[in-house]
């Protein structure tokens, strides 16, 4: 789960993890009396969505607003919100479409002496969370990665420690902080950590983390992600979700207990297991075709499910046929059958659709199927059903 | 040989008298597995399925001789579970609960590995050995037995693989869910080592999905230490990165974790690896038949 950095920034500021003065406001009229109150000489007004690039990002309604915006004057504050809200960023995180701005976060200037990136996720591979730290601040880290892996410095830490002040020594000397910023850092980190394992995140990332003229470090960005399967112990962060980020039709699908993901193509998907999901979107592009989206309706679903899933799948306008591939496990073929059968009848198809049954009571749900008047193709296997469904779109219907 | 379990393998179910825990009990007890009892907090002294429930696992150990456990406890719970179970000295220790929180396998990871006890999972379907013993909810009677060991981060994938090698009269040893999270208790690494070791197992099937670096690790490994052939199979080439496909530790973050990799370092080494899901029995054929004439 994803939240904003004005949200990130909060719980920062919670942890004792510093940050700047800011407020977040949803008008043009509220970022004037914001650069007021924080009563300096510049501010920076920044767009509020989760995707990263904002500061390189334009509007697609003011071509020449970028994202992010330093101002001097309450009356360039509210111009600059003014042409944010209500707007859409087109970041390269966000297609083409981009992302509509509904706040902004106006936030104090700050002496900026050396500007670092700093990152914590979950390492797999160590099953230990791993900091990250490199000099490389503000740019994009994933590029540093790849071109100039010596350039970031990790460390691994245990959650119920915490980090320890010598890693922190040893990330100074290599990132070249010396005097009291070391002070300063160990305090900083030490914080970052508690909250990274406290909070079940699974990542955090400030780029830029900046030490000012003074020494002091401070978190001018904040990106947070986290465990979705621990939100069942984190109820206050779990209502700082944002809706608006989400595509409606994958909310709706979670709300339903189904996984569903929202791709570009034109055929549907309706699936059991993720692996298996995963497998099918994979065969319909060695076809030829182009999959509409993953959709996984998980182990135990039922009929209501399924004909939700079908109705989510059907929603989408570009979708043009339905391939359904079911390996029953503790699934039976013939509850999905029966499923299919009735969505028929309630969701109605209008575009083709191919059904490849496998495993548990397959026989029945086949017989299911052959003794309905639903419209469809069966096929035999994996490659007979990709084949099939990317056949229908190839025929002038 | 197997790995893992056999006929002689004793077995316990811990969250026996949920629904979903009773279910699966049953469908194992119908298999063939030795299924001895099951642990409830709470619920010590009930019978479930015809078995005795305990309170704790220590006293189910005692009582029973368990040497296995399946846990479908739910998430919130389940770490503990784990910890319990390993408190209790039991050597194979199945979690099939999905959804239980990344941190939580952190701390329990490294209890598992100060012991000498073998975690499978979580949010996996289980392990079984064909004919012998099935510890999970996979559907038992697609999988025949002979000298296939599959291992996978998939459920229904797995079930389409054995499906597929059972067709082609391959068959299978033990077939091992690793599970779909991120932080799991066996990797392809520690199933390698097994299957490597284990007479009865002549090939290897490895079943690998996006996200984390896995089966780049299982590559080198095999490269370096395995002799049997392995093929194998990536599921997501067509995932968007950014986007979790279903599984908590199936997700393309930060241009890592991609399909495209996973298959150029298995294939660079030597690993024979099917482009379709539907070519994964026969990708297996071609990796012993290539062995055979070699």
């Amino acid at each position: 789960m994803k939240i904003h950095e004005f949200q990130g920034k909060q719980l920062f500021a919670k942890f004792g993890v510093t940050v700047l003065e800011n407020r977040v406001v949803t008008s043009a009229a509220e970022a004037a009396s914001a650069f007021d109150e924080l009563g300096g000489p510049v501010a920076v007004v920044k767009a509020q969505i989760h995707a990263g690039g904002r500061g390189k990002g334009t509007f697609s309604e003011e071509p020449s607003q970028h994202g992010v915006q330093l101002v001097k004057s309450a009356q360039a504050a509210t111009e600059a919100a003014a042409k944010m809200l209500g707007n859409h960023l087109v970041t390269i995180q966000t297609g083409p479409e981009g992302k509509r701005v509904n706040q902004v976060l106006i936030e104090a200037g700050c002496n900026i002496a050396r500007e670092l990136y700093l990152g914590i996720v979950l390492d797999r591979a160590a099953a230990m969370p791993v900091l990250m730290c490199s000099q490389e601040g503000g740019v994009e880290i994933e590029k540093v990665a790849h071109e100039t892996p010596e350039k970031i410095f990790k460390e691994h830490f245990d959650p119920a420690q915490g980090i320890e002040s010598f890693q922190v020594r040893k990330l100074c000397k290599k990132l070249g902080i010396s005097g009291k910023s070391v002070r300063a850092a160990d305090k900083f980190i030490k914080a970052l950590c508690r909250m990274f394992v406290d909070l079940d995140c699974s990542l955090m990332e400030i780029n830029p983390l900046v030490i000012t003229g003074e020494g002091e470090l401070v978190a001018l960005d904040s990106k947070i992600n986290f465990d979705e399967n621990a939100m069942f112990r984190h109820s206050d962060i779990a209502e700082m979700r944002d809706f608006n980020e989400e595509e409606a039709s994958e909310v709706k699908a979670s709300d339903a207990g189904l996984s569903y993901v929202k791709l570009e193509g034109n055929i549907g998907c309706l699936v059991n297991g993720a692996g298996l999901a995963m497998s099918t979107m994979d065969i319909i592009k060695l076809h030829g075709g182009e999959p509409a989206n993953f959709l996984d309706v998980g182990g135990g679903a039922n009929e209501e499910q399924v004909t939700e899933a079908f109705r989510i799948i059907l929603s989408d306008e570009h979708v043009k046929a339905v391939l359904v591939n079911i390996f029953g496990g503790i699934m039976k073929c013939s509850t999905i059958a029966e499923a299919i059968v009735a969505a028929a009848q309630s969701v109605g198809f209008k575009v083709p659709l191919v059904v490849r049954l496998e495993g548990t009571e397959v026989e029945q749900g086949r017989k299911i199927l052959e003794e309905s008047d639903v419209d469809l193709i069966t096929a035999t296997d994996l490659s007979d059903a990709a084949e099939k469904v990317v056949a229908t779109l190839r025929q002038p219907a | 040989m197997s790995i893992l379990i056999n006929s002689d393998t004793k077995v316990i179910c811990q969250g026996i008298t949920g629904s979903v825990g009773e279910f699966h009990t049953q469908g194992c007890l119908e298999y063939g597995t030795k299924m001895v009892g099951g642990v409830t907090p709470g619920k010590g002294g009930q019978t479930v399925q015809g078995l005795p429930v305990f309170d704790t696992c220590e006293e189910a150990v005692r009582a029973t001789g368990a040497n296995a456990t399946m846990i479908f406890v739910p998430p919130p719970f389940a770490a503990d579970a784990i910890l319990e179970a390993i408190d209790a000295d039991i050597k194979v220790i199945i979690a099939i609960t999905e959804g239980i929180p990344a941190m939580d396998m952190v701390r329990v990871n490294q209890r598992v590995e100060e012991s000498d006890s073998v975690l499978v999972g979580p949010n996996c379907p289980g392990v079984i050995t064909a004919d012998e013993c099935k510890i999970g909810i996979m559907p038992g009677y697609i999988h025949q037995k002979g000298k296939v060991g599959i291992m996978s981060r998939s459920g229904t994938l797995t079930y389409e693989a054995v499906w597929q090698t059972s067709n082609l009269g391959l068959g299978q040893t033990t077939c091992v869910g690793l599970g779909g999270d991120p932080i799991v208790g066996t990797s392809f690494i520690d199933c390698l080592k097994l299957f490597q070791a284990d007479d009865e197992t002549e090939a290897i099937l490895m079943i690998g999905e996006i996200g984390g670096t896995a089966e780049e690790e299982a590559a080198a490994f095999a490269k370096e230490h395995v002799t049997k052939p392995v093929a194998a199979f990536i599921a997501g080439r067509t995932a968007p990165p950014g986007k979790r496909m279903g599984h908590a530790g199936a997700i393309i973050s930060g241009g890592k974790g991609t399909a495209a990799e996973k298959m150029a370092a298995l294939e660079a080494a030597g690993i024979e690896v099917a482009q379709s899901p539907a070519d994964m029995g026969a990708a297996m054929q071609r990796a012993i038949d290539n062995a055979t004439s070699a």
